[in-house]
Formats: C-alpha cells, structure tokens, sequence
C-alpha cells in the first residue's frame, strides 16, 4: 500500500496538475466562478480520470502502441458520457452549472496525459492511485481558485457570507476577466518560486510555465510528451516497460530485415 | 431567418468570445500569439475547420444519431469524427492544394484535439441549431478567435520591447493582456 500512499502524495503536492504542471486550463478558468463549482467539477474530473486509467491499464497489453492516442481518447469519451448522464440524473444543479465544460472533459490535458505517461505502462492499482491521487490535486486547486474568487467577487465562500457589510464586492473576478488575472498571478508566483529555486541550484524543471508554453496540441504531442519525458527518468517503474519496448521495437526490426532478405532473394532470383 | 443569423453572427463572435469569455481554445491562443503573421494562419486555420467540423458534425448529428436514437453518444461521435476530419483535410490540401497546405499545413494537427472545435459542434446540439445556423455559428466563433489571436499577438509584440517584472515575464503578462482584452470585449455585451 506504500505505493498508493506515495501516488496520492504526488499527485496532490507534488505533480499538482493545476499548480505544478499547469495542465487543463480551459475548465480551470471557466469554472471556478465559485467554490462549489470547483469542488464539482474537479471531483467529475477525479471520477472520469480514476476510471479511465484502470481501464487503460487494463487494456494496457491488447491497445496496439500505434492506435493508442484513438483508444484513449473512445475509452475517456465513454466515462464521460457515463459521468454526464449521471449527473443530469442525480446532480442536477452541478450539471447545469457545468453545462459544457462536462462533456469537454474529453479534452483535458490532464486525462491523456496521465494515460499516455502512467496508466499504459503500470499494472491496475498503482494507476487507479495515480488517477485518484491526481484528481484530488485539480479539485484541491480548483476549489482553492474558485474560493478566493468568490471570496472577491462575491464576498462568500461556498455560499456562506465571510466578508464585513462594508466590503464592496469586485464583481469582476467572479466574471471571465477575473480569471485571467487570477491565473495571471499564479503563474507569477509559481515563476518567482522557480526563479528563487534556480538561484539556491535546485533542480525547478518539473515546475512547468503555463500550458499554453508548449502544449499546443495538448494532448498528443504537448503536455502528454512532457509527462512521459519525465517519466522516463524514474527507472524503478519504467524499467520492465522499456524491456518489453525495446523487444517490440526489436521484433519489428527482425521483421523489417525478414521482409528485405525475401526482397533481396526475390531480386536474386529474377537477376 | 437572415436576421436570427446576424444575431447568432455577431454574438458569437464577439460578445461570447470563444477565448475571451469561454475559455475554449486557450491552448492555441496562448502557444501560436507570438507573431501576428503566424496569429493569422492559426486564426484561418480554426475558422476552415471550425466551419467545417461544424457542418459535418451537424449533418451526423441529424441525420445518423437522432433517427437511429442514439444521441447520448454525441460526444464519443464528435470527437472521433474531428480528430477524423482534420486528418483527412490534411491529406486532402497535401495532396490536391499544396499551396494553401504549405501556409496552413503547420497549424492543422495543432487543431486535431482542440477544445474550441469540439465545443462549438456541442454547442450547436445543446442550442438546437439546424445545420445552416450551426454552421453560421461556426464560422462566427471561430471568426472569434481569429479577432482575439491576432489582436493579442499585436499587443505581444509591442510589449516585447518592455519592462516587465522578472517574474511577470512569459506567461502571466499574456494572462494580464488577455485579461484586459477581457474586459474590453465585456463591452461588446450592449450590442444585443
């Protein structure tokens, strides 16, 4: 159980998704106008994202490695569109609040990339962790985003007055203008732990400015790439993965010498 | 009908701004704004295959998933048909239109999972838009987003010859930017 332990760990502190690696911004922004928004919309996400990488894991030895962006992406559909209609069915006000940005979950960095980096590489429970352990960290920061917008755009948090009768709410964080400033201070304040860090001689290049740096496509190519570069370092959990790569990669080669010894012979024959 | 169409035009495009109030799109809005020149290919680039994607995942929608009776499989559907129809496009401009390919080539596989493409074909279901109109407000947010790009990347190369705070440079100022962008296109809000 130490692993499990050790995934949750990570995700929420240290490979916060939201914090540290600065991935799936588009919901981070367009719902954390209040705190219970964020609370639900990152538990919808922790859900989806448990869910698929136990079922990516699962199928981690039947998904070809070239078809496996496509696969992700119908297995991730389909817990969403289960998500979705669950909670149209039970948590009616969530899904209301939420409205599109439920079924764009499909599209969040943070999904395939911790397929891409995680689940199609480690056996059932450790990814079930991951997945879980990740998900807590979004809905940790979003709910974090979404109180202190609230707290000064409205003057509540989770719908409960805090603020003195004299205080004027700043309506304008709790519109799309505010959400921009708010990320815009958060990623100054992570630039300048990076930048004091790098000063000391630690090792910041985990810590990641802002996913629109590099993760143009997010999915395939960005973030997700990033992550398995980063995951290709801790060699305890990679090694047997890149055994069994590297005998794929040898048996395609096997194959390819095969296919051009027969052509050769062939050539012979004819010559 | 032709003025439903102006209202879903401009309120599309320029009150509910796909970027500036929604939120869709961020990835490309913020990666592709560093020149204006390669702003204006990503913005021509979206608009192609957001009208598009919205005209074929129109079609699919009304005439295979609501006869069939299988609309709860909208997103699946959706997401597999952009990803589908971006690859082909691609292969289509390399084969027949090798000139639009070059200027546009680089940014169609940046577009392939975008949230803006899928989020406009649900969009159009959710709002009940019939294929005309879903296509005209297709075209109308991504012509959005082209507005927004091109303006944010004009601002971006001015504000490389500031002063910025050590740790306001790269990414937070282009937040702060596109923030006060925000605020102005708040205004657009009187229009309707």
């Amino acid at each position: 159980m130490n692993s499990a332990k050790e995934r949750l760990v990570n995700g929420i502190l240290k490979e916060n998704p939201t914090f540290v690696l600065m991935l799936g911004m588009c919901p981070t922004l367009a719902v954390t106008t209040s705190a219970v928004n964020g609370l639900g919309m990152g538990l919808t996400t922790m859900v989806v994202l448990a869910l698929s990488n136990v079922f990516i894991s699962l199928l981690r030895n039947i998904i070809p490695d070239k078809v496996r962006i496509p696969a992700f992406i119908v297995i991730i559909a389909s817990f969403v569109t289960v998500v979705e209609l669950l909670l149209q069915g039970y948590i009616p006000f969530l899904y209301d609040a939420l409205g599109i940005y439920i079924p764009l979950i499909v599209v969040n960095c943070i999904i395939l990339g911790r397929a891409e980096a995680y689940a199609y590489k480690n056996p059932v429970l450790p990814a079930l962790f991951d997945g879980i352990g990740m998900g807590l960290g979004f809905s940790v920061a979003l709910t974090c985003i979404g109180a202190v917008r609230e707290l000064l755009g409205a003057g509540e948090i989770f719908g409960i007055h805090v603020m003195p009768e004299s205080f004027v709410p700043v309506s304008i964080f709790i519109m799309a203008p505010g959400a921009f400033f708010v990320l815009a201070l958060l990623t100054a304040i992570q630039n300048k732990v990076k930048i004091a860090g790098e000063k000391k001689g630690k090792d910041m290049s985990k810590i990641q400015s802002g996913c629109g740096h590099d993760c143009l496509s997010c999915s395939d190519t960005g973030c997700a790439q990033r992550l398995y570069d980063d995951k290709k370092g801790q060699e305890a959990e990679g090694a047997p993965v890149k055994e069994t790569e590297k005998k794929a990669a040898g048996s395609e080669e096997t194959e390819e010498k095969i296919t051009e010894s027969k052509e050769q012979k062939e050539e012979n024959k004819n010559g | 009908m032709v003025k439903e169409l102006l209202v879903i035009l401009i309120s599309s495009s320029l009150v509910n701004n796909v970027v500036l109030s929604q939120f869709l799109g961020l990835c490309p809005f913020l990666g592709v704004s560093k020149k204006t020149d390669t702003a204006t290919g990503m913005g021509v680039a979206v608009i192609f295959v957001i009208t598009l994607a919205s005209a074929v995942a129109g079609l699919i929608y009304q005439y295979i998933l609501v006869p069939l009776d299988i609309t709860y499989l909208q997103t699946i559907v959706f997401i597999l048909v952009i990803a589908a129809l971006v690859q082909f496009v691609e292969m289509f401009l390399k084969k027949f239109m090798p000139a639009l390919y070059q200027s546009l080539g680089v940014y169609l596989p940046l577009i392939t999972t975008n949230c803006a493409v899928l989020g406009v074909a649900l969009t159009n279901v959710q709002k009940s838009y019939g294929i005309l109109t879903g296509i005209v407000n297709g075209f109308a947010t991504a012509a959005g987003f082209t507005v927004s790009i091109v303006i944010l990347a004009g601002i971006r190369e001015k504000l490389t010859h500031n002063d910025i705070p050590e740790s306001f440079q790269g990414m937070p100022i282009v937040l702060v930017t596109a923030g006060l962008m925000a605020i102005a296109f708040c205004g657009f809000s009187g229009l309707l």
